[in-house]
């Protein structure tokens, strides 16, 4: 692998920049696997990316249907924190949030990760409560977090509308500061590039159409370019998880909805932070060149067409407005939907499926993005050893069984 | 955008219903014997299928009634509806 640096900038710039390596191979599929991931999003790229660097997997080939970080990596709001409220989430999530830290130098690729802080607002007397409370319970788990007043808001955010005339009026919120936003796409890329270095085949335009199995265990996946054969499955399908799961013949509490978003024009530098408020229901950040990242809620339908009804961002900007009263002319540039994989908790499911050798990692829902490299850490060590990591062992698909689930809608953000 | 066509009211704009999820799961009938599997699976698991979907809708701010609906969940395209307690009509080709 071309490592990058000033000094291979400054040597590609003598030869007009023609001479740069591609940043991986398009190799055609062997026969045969170690190990096959099925999905070339950032989770299905980081399990393979760590199967490499942490296990010494390195037979291994990432399936993608479509081109590498093209569903929901590429469809998200980029929001990065680890403020949840149950103990086996909170860990998970600041285990992502640790390797975010030092993603870039890790993979030798610029995943622009701004540590600008999250703040997720209040706007009644309940929501106060739950703010404190999920608040206290990160500091319990060591995650850094804080609770504002509306005038310490006003400060870190000053073109917000705290005043009590607003319909309504925010009472305060909870702010990470380790918080931030990423650059999707470089998170993909760069996730492509080191499994690439290390031995992994990334094979695109490869849909998985069959799962392949002999006396209860999986011997291989039938694909649009030919049967592959391998012992160990990873399915990070995301929206797909059903349909993947159906073909193996096993059943998900996991409903698909689609998640959109919106970007404005670009604007002069106005919102230094990532806003979030569940009451009214928004979120919103704005990217290093200067457009408006809106995030709005799921419909309530279940649909595969990336693509989501107008209402829901009716009401979505309606309350961006109602929060920042400078932007109602503010124009949109674009919009886009993608498919959301939710669990009944608001919580994924990581781990072991009834067929040996077949690991699913799914359910992330509305808030995938952010646990991208934990995801594919700990999914990673599940594929590896066969059993999960202790961070994992809690999302198994056996706690709707069980009835172990673990409640995160507070923590979720998104409105389902 | 959805236009929904409430089989007592005829068709209105999706904001004026709420949606209920996959149509057809039967509560059972004596809870008591059931076993943890089989609770997990009326309570949680889904069908989720991509493609021809039955599912129900409620016309929560019209008549305030729950009916079917098959519809496609890739290209969103409502098939037909139908009132609870109906048999599904034959999918048109």
């Amino acid at each position: 692998m071309q490592r990058y640096s000033l000094f291979s900038l400054a040597r590609n710039a003598v030869s007009y920049h023609e001479r740069w390596q591609r940043a991986w191979r398009s190799p055609d599929p062997k026969p045969a696997y170690d190990a096959i991931i099925v999905g070339g999003g950032g989770h299905g790229l980081a399990t393979a990316y760590y199967l490499a660097k942490e296990h010494g997997i390195t037979n291994v080939a990432v399936l993608e249907k479509g081109w590498i970080g093209g569903g929901n990596t590429g469809r998200n709001t980029t929001i990065v924190r680890s403020n949840y409220l149950w103990d086996e989430s909170a860990h998970l999530y600041e285990k992502s949030l640790q390797l975010w830290e030092g993603l870039s130098q890790d993979l030798n690729y610029n995943v622009m990760f701004s540590q600008r802080g999250v703040m997720n607002l209040g706007h009644s007397l309940q929501d106060m409560r739950d703010i404190v409370r999920r608040s206290s319970a990160n500091r319990l788990n060591g995650i850094d977090s804080e609770v504002l007043t509306p005038e310490q808001i006003k400060e870190l955010v000053p073109i917000i509308d705290i005043s009590s005339q607003a319909r309504y009026p925010i009472l305060g919120a909870s702010f990470q500061r380790r918080g931030g936003v990423a650059r999707h796409d470089a998170v993909a890329w760069g996730f492509a590039r080191g499994a690439d270095a290390r031995g992994v085949d990334i094979i695109q335009n490869c849909e998985v159409t069959g799962i392949q199995r002999e006396n209860g265990v999986v011997t291989g996946v039938e694909t649009s370019r030919g049967i592959i054969k391998a012992p160990k499955i990873g399915v990070v399908a995301a929206g797909h998880s059903s349909v993947i799961a159906d073909m193996a013949g096993i059943r998900m509490p996991i409903e698909s909805h689609p998640l959109q978003a919106l970007v404005s024009e670009p604007l002069k530098p106005v919102l230094h932070t990532v806003v979030m408020s569940n009451g009214v229901h928004g979120y919103v950040s704005q990217s290093d060149k200067g457009e408006l990242v809106v995030g709005a809620g799921i419909d309530s339908y279940i649909g595969y067409g990336q693509r989501g009804s107008l209402s829901v961002i009716e009401g979505n900007v309606a309350a961006i407005i109602e929060l920042f009263p400078i932007f109602s002319r503010v124009r949109m540039l674009r919009q886009w939907g993608g498919i959301v994989d939710v669990c009944p908790d608001a919580c994924p499911i990581i781990g072991k499926m009834p067929l040996g050798g077949l690991y699913f990692n799914c359910g992330w829902g509305t808030g995938g993005f952010k646990a991208t490299p934990g995801s594919g850490w700990v999914f990673a060590h599940t594929i590896a050893q066969d059993r999960p990591h202790a961070l994992n062992e809690a999302f198994s698909l056996e706690r709707f069984t069980s009835g172990a689930l673990i409640d995160e809608h507070g923590a979720a953000g998104v409105a389902h | 955008m959805l236009i929904i066509e409430c089989p007592w009211c005829g068709p209105r704009d999706q904001t004026e219903f709420s949606y209920g999820g996959e149509a057809h799961i039967v509560r059972p009938l004596q809870p008591d014997t059931l076993t943890d599997a089989e609770w997990a699976d009326y309570l949680f698991m889904r069908s989720n299928t991509k493609g021809r979907y039955r599912e129900q809708w409620c016309h929560a701010h019209g008549c305030r009634r729950w009916f079917n609906a098959e519809r496609d969940t890739v290209t969103y395209r409502i098939d037909s509806v139908y009132k609870v307690g109906e048999t599904p009509p034959e999918p048109k080709q």
